[in-house]
């Protein structure tokens, strides 16, 4: 506990430090990266120790009603710090260069600040054992990833983002201002060890569904995301993709300890969710032309994924299936941690591309692996564990998901079976539909040759930001191959979400994993084996360089490529439905077209069908009670005292 | 690891590309042709292994490791699949997610290799072979969560061991669906008509054999070993449902080879009596597929 | 004998589902008269314990009707009103099927729902009944051309013929004459209306009938 205090304590006072030093880029680079990555590795120490089994906690009194300051590292708690500091570290490695490029342009203080204060403010909010705090911590979380989304707030779109984001952030937050009042209905102060049994949980269940569904990015909450994500710098990105979205899944699981048994139709409820977040999330990806943008509608998919793994889990618990709260559990706890890294590596390789060419248009890109070559290797990994490919840690958590939804098939039990079935289609569905897109985002940033002067001209970015992209890519392939050891930490987590001990049922996923990893073996030698004889093949034999077969054309052009709007074209119109792309045709004309031209836009289904509406409508009935008004003092001052004089006049009556 | 299980693995390697020629030979027979030898594939493979090569100036490393990672997580997969009553050499609860998850990534790299050269007409093809196989995921992925309630078995050995004479008199209709949505899976894995066809010379309209326009020598090898090897994995599931163990290792042995044969021929069968799809219309076909084994897994359930 | 019921009602269900995901007007008239035969079978399959002269005549009514001269009046209208061409309907075919699915499992959800008495034809039955019945109104309700709606009656019907088969038997005659009688009015009715549109519009597509209506917006 001492250790987290130090690590929060450090990353208040670096940032602190940073802004007062903003007059010196360096300096405050310096203070702000330097005191992130000193806080947050006392901090990964300390909830390594709790995630051991060292479950500590810390109780101060505070002078706020039903407030205390009270802390306290559980292994759920200390799991989900582990990404906290860990990507924390990684990303102010990254930023440390990455925001040196603003220099000219803006002062780095602020910047540092907002950063350190977020970190803290996360690890506050999964430390946190008092609902007051909690709701503080939570809003401190908001508020300094708001100020970070604005940095570059001279641009029209950042500053239309921000707002988005701070709209979304408080209407969530007034569903868990609900959702804390409820649970401590009756008791003095707001911790969590005072709450009563609560009467209706399921009222509690939905509050906490939206408040954090909101913050996780559930599906159709999820609007803020792919504008919020994109807009903020690279390695914030990568923080609030991988980390940050991560507290709302940590909020429900920790809700979901205090509201008892839960009934099946929660379970239901999370599947559902998990597969509409999980196709739509993709199927959004597929459409767009933004690179960042694409990251950002992954993250709702793999929150889907996430869902559909505590959904099972909560079904298992329903049915009283130990393998499968095991099973679903630990697929959506890993798939937290494996996210974290994989879509951290991927916003900074995206950071990376955008570092060097200064445009986030994939369709703009191409070539980048000849002069980015370890930005296009990590990334391609880090594509390969999103797309849940094998031998890679994404695949791992999926399997024990998928597993368990096979579990659930094979109980016969209609309850469990309907939504078992479809979270494996949806699955399945969701899996060949990431390698859609990874293969497009990869394909078409990467490979081939470059489509503009701006993709020419590019080069590997510094030493400081390619460190954190190796990290996480090693990162990646370990957890992928010592996933048996790996799921072993879970337990404790595991025990504070279900009443019973995991232990066998783990060391049942465990066997499978670790036959799971002979097969890596297997293909890791079988893939040597096969480069060595191709290599053997090919020696002393002519070995000839040549252009690209074209079907005899004679002069190929980079813009002849197939871009990436083409390459998912057929599958963006097979859901044209759902995601309703807008064209924009100029189509050549006459004998000698001088001009034409084609422009596809896929604005969120949400966004406008749900959302925009919504607003417009209350903004319209707003407008009708402009009148009150008028500009002048007075009548304010009036309208306070009439609003006191009622309600005395209520409370007398 | 069941060493016993190698067998299979080494039948496979041996065998595979044979099942090509039958398929060629059905359907030259069909055409009133004579057709090539039964042995065609593998001269092919050898006169490729002894070329040279020559690579586009686009491409990169991973243009060269595309073959070599396909055609190694294919083979892994061989190692999940069982023959008869002998289990597989790799045996765990969950395998056939490995299975798919191989085969997906066998997919991504061809993808990411045709993609390197920068070709339109690759770009093309890697852009269908994507669709189709994602709409392929969930019949597969599916149809054998059929067996799972059947069998009381979640990996690929212990289903298909499970499968009785008994098994198809109790769920019939079910295992039939189920095998149905599998043939659709087979037909589109391995680009085979009404899907695609191996056999068109138009790069326009290819979907497998236009990714890997650039390859040759070796890597070209690699490749259609490769695709020989997937007809017999995937053709391996699903004979191993339609055709249950129980008799003894001979005769399991002599009916899986025999209904590997049959569905060779059967392949050339429907390759030479129905046209090839519209692209357009690919989606529905798998989407039917899903369908069916949607209606496999009620069936089992109710 | 349950899996031969069994697989002639799954046999239903998929035509069904190729109805929903058929294109082509010739094979949507072959698969309805496919469903009479495989009703036809039913009809003997599930009496199969007591096969009477009334099941026999039932069963060869059956076919002789839906499989015989249904489709061959659904033909004569098709030429004389000489239409080939298909027309794309509301609901996409890949969507219709896709619909299809939950649809099914909306109707396997009612039947393990509805307190119905037990039926010696297994528990697939009403199910399907139900089944077919939804698809028939989602073919009414999603096609364009009157001939499709025509077929989507068709399978309607076959999904109340089976429900009646299975759960229904004493008064089978009653309620299959009723059906039927039905059922004529309906082909009659909708081949007097398909003939006569053509003659004045010279296509048989139901959303430009809208034109007739008095509501000018």
């Amino acid at each position: 506990m001492i250790l987290f205090l130090a690590a929060a304590a450090i990353l208040c006072a670096g940032g602190l430090s940073a802004l007062v030093a903003s007059r010196s880029a360096r300096v405050a680079s310096c203070l702000g990266a330097g005191s992130a990555i000193v806080g947050c590795v006392l901090g990964f120490i300390a909830a390594a120790r709790a995630l051991a089994g060292h479950t500590e906690f810390l109780r101060l009194a505070w002078d706020v009603p039903y407030g205390s300051f009270n802390l306290g590292l559980d292994p759920l708690s200390a799991f989900f710090l582990l990404p906290v500091f860990g990507l924390g570290a990684l990303g102010a490695v990254y930023g440390s260069r990455y925001l040196l490029a603003f220099r000219e342009k803006k002062s780095l203080g602020p910047p540092w600040f907002f950063y350190n204060l977020l970190v803290a403010a996360m690890a506050l909010v999964v430390a946190a054992r008092n609902g007051v705090l909690f709701l503080v911590a939570w809003e401190a979380m908001s508020l300094a990833s708001f100020f970070l989304v604005t940095f570059e707030n001279e641009r029209e779109d950042v500053r239309e983002a921000g707002w988005t984001y701070l709209v979304a952030a408080h209407l969530g937050n007034a569903f868990l201002l609900a959702l804390f009042l409820l649970l401590g209905n009756g008791a003095d102060s707001l911790d969590f060890d005072q709450f009563p049994h609560p009467a209706k949980s399921g009222v509690l269940f939905l509050l906490a569904l939206v408040g954090f569904g909101t913050k996780a990015g559930f599906m159709p909450l999820h609007v803020w995301l792919p504008e919020a994500h994109p807009a903020a710098p690279s390695h914030v990105s990568a923080l609030m993709s991988g980390v940050m979205i991560k507290t709302g899944i940590y909020g429900l699981l920790r809700t979901l300890t205090f509201l008892g048994d839960p009934p099946p139709w929660w379970g239901w409820t999370l599947i559902a969710i998990g597969i509409t977040s999980g196709v739509l999330g993709v199927l959004f990806a597929l459409a767009q032309h933004d690179l960042k943008r694409l990251l950002a509608y992954h993250s709702v998919e793999n929150i889907g994924i996430i869902a559909l793994g505590l959904g099972i889990g909560l079904l298992g618990l329903s049915y009283g299936s130990p393998a499968l709260v095991v099973l679903g559990f630990a697929g959506g706890l890993l798939h937290v941690i494996n996210h974290a890294m994989f879509k951290g590596l991927l916003f900074l390789g995206a950071g990376a591309v955008v570092h060097a060419t200064g445009t986030r248009e994939i369709d703009r890109l191409g070539g980048l692996l000849k002069k980015m070559p370890l930005t296009g290797f990590t990334f391609l990994v880090g594509a390969a564990a999103i797309a849940g490919l094998p031998p890679l840690n994404g695949f791992v958590s999926e399997f024990l998901i998928f597993l368990g939804a096979y579990r659930g098939v094979a109980a016969k039990g209609a309850g469990l079976i309907v939504p078992a079935a479809a979270a494996i289609s949806g699955l399945a569905l969701i899996g060949g539909l990431a390698v859609a897109c990874f293969t497009k985002a990869f394909g078409v940033v990467f490979l081939g040759e470059p489509r503009t002067e701006d993709a020419a001209r590019a080069k590997e970015p510094g030493l400081a930001m390619r460190i954190p992209m190796a990290l996480l890519a090693a990162g990646c392939f370990g957890i992928g191959i010592l996933s048996p050891w790996a799921i072993s930490f879970l337990g404790g987590v595991i025990g504070i979400l279900a009443p019973f001990d995991p232990g066998v049922a783990l060391s049942n996923a465990s066997r499978s994993l670790s036959s799971f990893t002979t097969g890596a073996a297997v293909l890791a030698v079988l893939i040597g084996l096969f480069a060595a004889l191709r290599r053997a093949l090919l020696a002393g034999r002519s070995v000839e360089a040549a252009v690209t077969w074209d079907c005899g054309y004679a002069r190929p052009a980079a813009s002849m490529q197939y871009t990436a709007s083409s390459f998912a074209q057929p599958l963006t119109d097979l859901f044209g439905l759902l995601l309703r792309t807008a064209r924009h045709v100029a189509p050549p004309s006459g004998l000698f077209p001088s001009h034409a031209s084609l422009a596809t836009e896929t604005p969120d289904l949400c966004r406008e069908q749900v959302f925009q509406p919504v607003f417009r409508s209350v903004d319209w009935g707003l407008s009708k009670v402009r009148w009150l008004q008028t500009g002048h003092v007075h009548l304010y001052v009036l309208y306070i005292a009439l609003t006191l004089v009622v309600l005395l006049a209520w409370e007398i009556a | 690891m069941n060493i016993a299980g190698l067998v299979h693995v080494v039948g496979a390697l041996i065998f595979a590309p044979f099942l090509l020629g039958l398929i060629n030979r059905t359907k030259a027979i069909f055409a009133g042709r004579t057709g090539p030898p039964l042995f065609q594939a593998y001269f092919d493979l050898l006169k490729l292994l002894r070329k040279g090569a020559v690579y586009s100036r686009t491409t990169t490393w991973v243009f060269r490791a595309g073959p070599v990672v396909s055609l190694a997580a294919i083979v892994t997969s061989l190692f999940l699949v069982p023959f008869g009553a002998q289990p597989a050499p790799l045996e765990f609860e969950g395998d056939l997610i490995l299975f798919a998850g191989l085969l997906a990534l066998a997919r991504f790299f061809t993808v990411i290799a045709a993609l390197d050269t920068g070709s339109s007409f690759e770009g093309m093809g890697a852009s269908r072979e994507v669709q189709f196989s994602a709409l392929a995921e969930p019949p597969l992925l599916l149809g054998l969560a059929t067996l799972a309630p059947l069998t009381g078995s979640l990996s690929l050995s212990g289903m298909l061991a499970g499968i009785s004479g008994g098994t198809w008199l109790r769920a019939g209709p079910a295992l039939a669906l189920a095998c149905a949505a599998l043939l659709v899976v087979f037909l589109t894995e391995n680009a085979r008509i009404p899907v695609d066809d191996p056999n068109t010379h138009l790069e326009l309209t290819m979907i497998h054999e236009v990714m890997v326009l650039d390859h040759g020598g070796p890597d070209l090898a690699f490749i259609f070993y490769g695709a020989a090897l997937k007809l017999w994995v995937l053709g391996a599931v699903l004979i191993g449902i339609l055709a249950p163990p129980q008799t003894g290792l001979f005769w399991d042995a002599t009916l899986r080879l025999s209904g590997m044969a049959a569905l060779a021929v059967l392949t050339g069968i429907i390759e030479s009596t129905t046209a090839r799809l519209r692209l357009v219309h690919v989606p529905q076909f798998l989407a039917g597929a899903g369908v069916l084994s949607v209606l496999a897994l009620l069936l089992v359930l109710r | 004998m349950n899996m031969w019921i069994d697989s002639v009602l799954v046999f239903l269900v998929l035509t069904n589902f190729l109805l929903l995901g058929s294109r082509r007007l010739a094979a949507r008239i072959r698969l309805s008269a496919a469903q009479g035969v495989l009703l036809g079978v039913l009809t003997i399959l599930v009496h199969a314990d007591n096969i009477g002269l009334r099941t026999l005549l039932l069963a060869i009514g059956t076919m002789t009707v839906k499989a015989g001269i249904f489709p061959w009046l659904v033909r004569r209208a098709l030429r004389e009103t000489d239409v080939r061409r298909s027309v794309e309907p509301f609901l996409s075919y890949t969507l219709s099927v896709l619909t299809g699915t939950l649809l099914l499992g909306l109707s396997i959800w009612m039947s393990s729902r509805l307190p119905l008495p037990g039926s010696q034809a297994g528990s697939l039955v009403v199910p399907v009944a139900f089944f077919s019945i939804f698809a028939g109104l989602l073919l009414v309700v999603s096609r364009k051309t009157a001939l499709m709606q025509v077929l989507g009656y068709l399978v309607l019907e076959n999904g109340i013929y089976t429900f009646g088969i299975a759960l229904a038997y004493e008064q089978q005659l009653l309620v299959e004459l009723g059906v039927l009688l039905d059922l004529l009015v309906a082909v009659f009715v909708m081949g007097i209306i398909i003939f006569h549109i053509s003659r004045e519009f010279d296509h048989i597509e139901v959303d430009r009938l809208s034109t007739l209506t008095d509501y000018h917006p």
